[in-house]
């Protein structure tokens, strides 16, 4: 039946489809209903080859028009493969922290949030995709303050001030930092596993822990370098700390490794660095301990949060939290946990001489230390729902290694 | 073999085959429709196992269609083109001449170097070559034909050896080169064929392409059934698009045959196959 309605026409000249012309046409034949027939005319050597081609391809009609004074002209009869195409798209979701879904669909893959996306294809296999998880509303602020915190590890720490120790003191400077050095990367090491199980819907989630991960290479490298400040040789690793360290590795799920790293772990290492501080013998030894500080007292704050929201969804998340404290304290009940070498070094630095009443008060120091990180355990436990009495119960199943 | 699936053939030309046809297979089980189907690495023994019922369907090259087409004429009997994609339909070729060549007429290539693509690619050889006899110029007498023989067994499948005649026509080592027209727009836009240093001499009448060929004997009911499935497929449909689009098509049509009349007479003059599909083809090798 022959078509009656008036012809759209488009002419593109000089340019041919092997330059963009279909940019051209494309926009004409939006306009158009399916069906809807589009005269092109254009003077592009090849163009009418090119167009059949074109349209073949695209799913279009096209009829040929005889050409003259040496253009091109054609009919294309709009086809419905486009409009086909975004049949069943959707939203994923709205690209406010606010418009996070609880479940987003595992075949949104790496879409932006709020982008518009073809309905099909393969799902990414990202296991950690509930928003009950991973997430947290603190998320998008604790990102942005991570980001508006990252500090240059070369001039934030004035190196050069660095004055040289007495040699035993120096030694118990160097072997803290070498065990600070194994417990970052640990820390790193963690998170960085799960952060490519996360539906990336949950970005700011994603972006924290990518954070997170840099935060630590940052703590890696300023321990490493203290440590090698005066040329000594690096301190001990005894296989009790490293065996609490593995412990972390295998735990495979989220929630658990979380709580035992960040809320446990580096919630009890926010004492042990304000310890380094407070009893540093140096300036550089004090400094990096304080911008650790700063980044440990977020990767706590957002373990915790998560896990706060998670535990208000799922309640039954504590007899979990609580069987995975047990488990990895049974699975350490061998071990020496803090190395002797490690808890020398920290009295050692706490006492600044070696007559035995100085002794005596660095060992008070450490005790105290220990009974302020048992304190902070216990606080965030109930922060999360746990009983005065179970929250003094678990902390005190924590690793003796305090990481 | 009453429970046997219904088993396709096709050709290995890409690995991408194999991601098309096992997501054709799950997508044809979920509506009850028991399939399979098994991967030759060249066009030749498809035809020759869908003749002797190996298999019920073959996803078939015109050419592979040609020959099992007299094949099964020969054996008294017929095959059927069930099916064909959209993409498929008013197909055409092309002769490319460099701008500034003194070629201004076909007749003009008399004495020539045409460059072609494989020896049984249709599309690159075997139509353009008939193309230019039915205008009075025989190959490998009135011009020396160069053959750029890439994957010879996949009926032109590869675009290999169209490329590399392009690029023998833009060095200068031929003075015309056959391809098909589709190719010759992705060449020219990739720049293998710079567009305004080439000029097209001559376009072949439209032709078809690859079409659903179904085995002798094949029960009615069944092909009618594949049929209808296959023309079912909707772009529309998430879990059968991207097949759709590694496959390159929009909709399945349902299959003609007059779109091979071209290439029937090109097999006749080149002596690719004879009246019975037995290949003649001397420097055929797949
Ligand atoms: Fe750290
Ligand atoms: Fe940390």
């Amino acid at each position: 039946m022959p078509d009656t309605s008036p012809l759209s026409t488009i002419d593109l000249e000089a340019l041919g489809l092997d330059r963009g012309a279909h940019l051209l046409v494309d926009r004409a034949l939006a306009v158009l209903p399916v069906g809807g027939r589009l005269l092109v005319r254009g003077r592009a050597p090849a163009l009418g080859i090119h167009l059949a081609v074109w349209a073949r391809a695209r799913g279009h009609g096209i009829e040929d028009l005889p050409a003259a004074d040496g253009e091109t002209r054609a009919t294309l009869v709009r086809g419905g493969a486009d409009v086909a195409r975004w049949f069943g798209a959707e939203r994923a979701g709205d690209p406010s922290p606010s418009g996070v879904s609880d479940r987003p669909d595992p075949t949104w893959g790496f879409a932006a949030r709020g982008a518009l996306v073809e309905a099909g294809g393969k799902s990414l296999p990202l296991d950690l995709d509930e928003k009950r998880w991973v997430w947290t509303d603190l998320a998008p602020q604790l990102y942005a303050q991570a980001a508006a915190s990252q500090w240059d590890p070369n001039t934030a720490i004035d190196w050069g001030a660095a004055e040289p120790l007495p040699r035993e003191i120096e030694a118990a400077v160097v072997q803290v930092m070498t065990y600070l050095v194994e417990n970052e990367q640990a820390a790193l090491v963690v998170p960085a596993r799960f952060l490519g199980r996360i539906h990336p819907h949950f970005r700011e989630a994603m972006q924290f822990l990518a954070t997170q991960v840099a935060d630590e290479a940052r703590h890696v490298e300023v321990f490493t370098r203290r440590a090698l400040l005066h040329g000594g040789p690096l301190g001990a690793s005894g296989v009790g700390g490293r065996a609490s360290l593995g412990t972390l590795l295998e735990e495979p799920d989220f929630a658990l490794a979380s709580f035992l790293l960040s809320v446990l772990g580096e919630g009890t290492f926010l004492n042990l660095l304000a310890f380094i501080e407070r009893f540093a013998p140096d300036a550089v030894t004090r400094n990096v301990a304080r911008l650790v500080r700063q980044d440990e007292a977020r990767h706590v704050a957002f373990g915790l949060g998560h896990l706060e929201y998670q535990v208000t969804q799922d309640p039954e998340l504590r007899d979990r939290l609580r069987a995975a404290i047990v488990r990895r304290h049974d699975a350490l009940a061998s071990t020496a946990g803090l190395s002797e070498d490690v808890f020398d070094a920290l009295v050692i630095l706490a006492a600044g001489g070696w007559n035995p009443e100085a002794i005596a008060s660095g060992y008070r120091a450490v005790e105290r230390l220990q009974v302020d990180m048992h304190d902070g355990r216990q606080r965030r436990l109930v922060r999360l729902g746990f009983s005065s009495a179970d929250a003094a119960e678990l902390s005190a199943l924590h690793t003796r290694n305090f990481m | 073999m009453v429970d046997a699936p219904f088993t396709l053939g096709a050709v290995a030309y890409d690995p991408k085959v194999v991601t098309i046809w096992d997501g054709f297979r799950t997508w044809f089980n979920a509506r009850g429709f028991p399939f399979d189907y098994v991967l030759y690495s060249h066009y030749e023994r498809q035809v020759e196992e869908l003749l002797e019922g190996h298999i019920d369907a073959a996803w078939s090259s015109p050419l592979a269609w040609v020959r099992a087409r007299r094949l099964a004429a020969a054996a008294g009997t017929f095959v059927q083109a069930l099916a064909m994609r959209d993409t498929d339909r008013d197909l055409t070729s092309v002769v490319v001449v460099r701008a500034n060549s003194d070629i201004e007429t076909v007749a003009q290539l008399r004495g020539r170097v045409v460059g072609v693509g494989a020896v049984d690619s249709p599309q690159g050889t075997l139509i353009p070559l008939a193309h230019l006899q039915s205008l009075g110029l025989a190959a490998g007498e009135d011009f020396e034909v160069r053959g750029f023989d890439v994957g010879v067994g996949l009926h032109g499948d590869h675009i290999g050896g169209e490329r590399d005649a392009a690029r023998a026509l833009t060095e200068g080592r031929v003075d015309a080169a056959c391809m098909i027209d589709g190719n010759h727009l992705l060449f020219t836009r990739e720049g293998t064929l710079p567009g305004s240093s080439m000029r097209i001499l001559t376009q072949t009448a439209p032709y078809d392409h690859c079409t659903m060929a179904t085995r002798p004997l094949l029960d009615a009911e069944t092909a009618g059934r594949f049929r209808e499935l296959l023309l079912s497929m909707s772009y529309a449909d998430p879990s059968v698009r991207p097949l759709l689009d590694l496959e390159g098509l929009k909709a399945w049509l349902p299959g003609r045959t007059e779109g091979y009349a071209q290439l029937e007479t090109a097999v006749d003059t080149f002596h690719f196959y004879d009246r019975a599909g037995h290949i003649t083809a001397l420097d055929y090798r797949p």
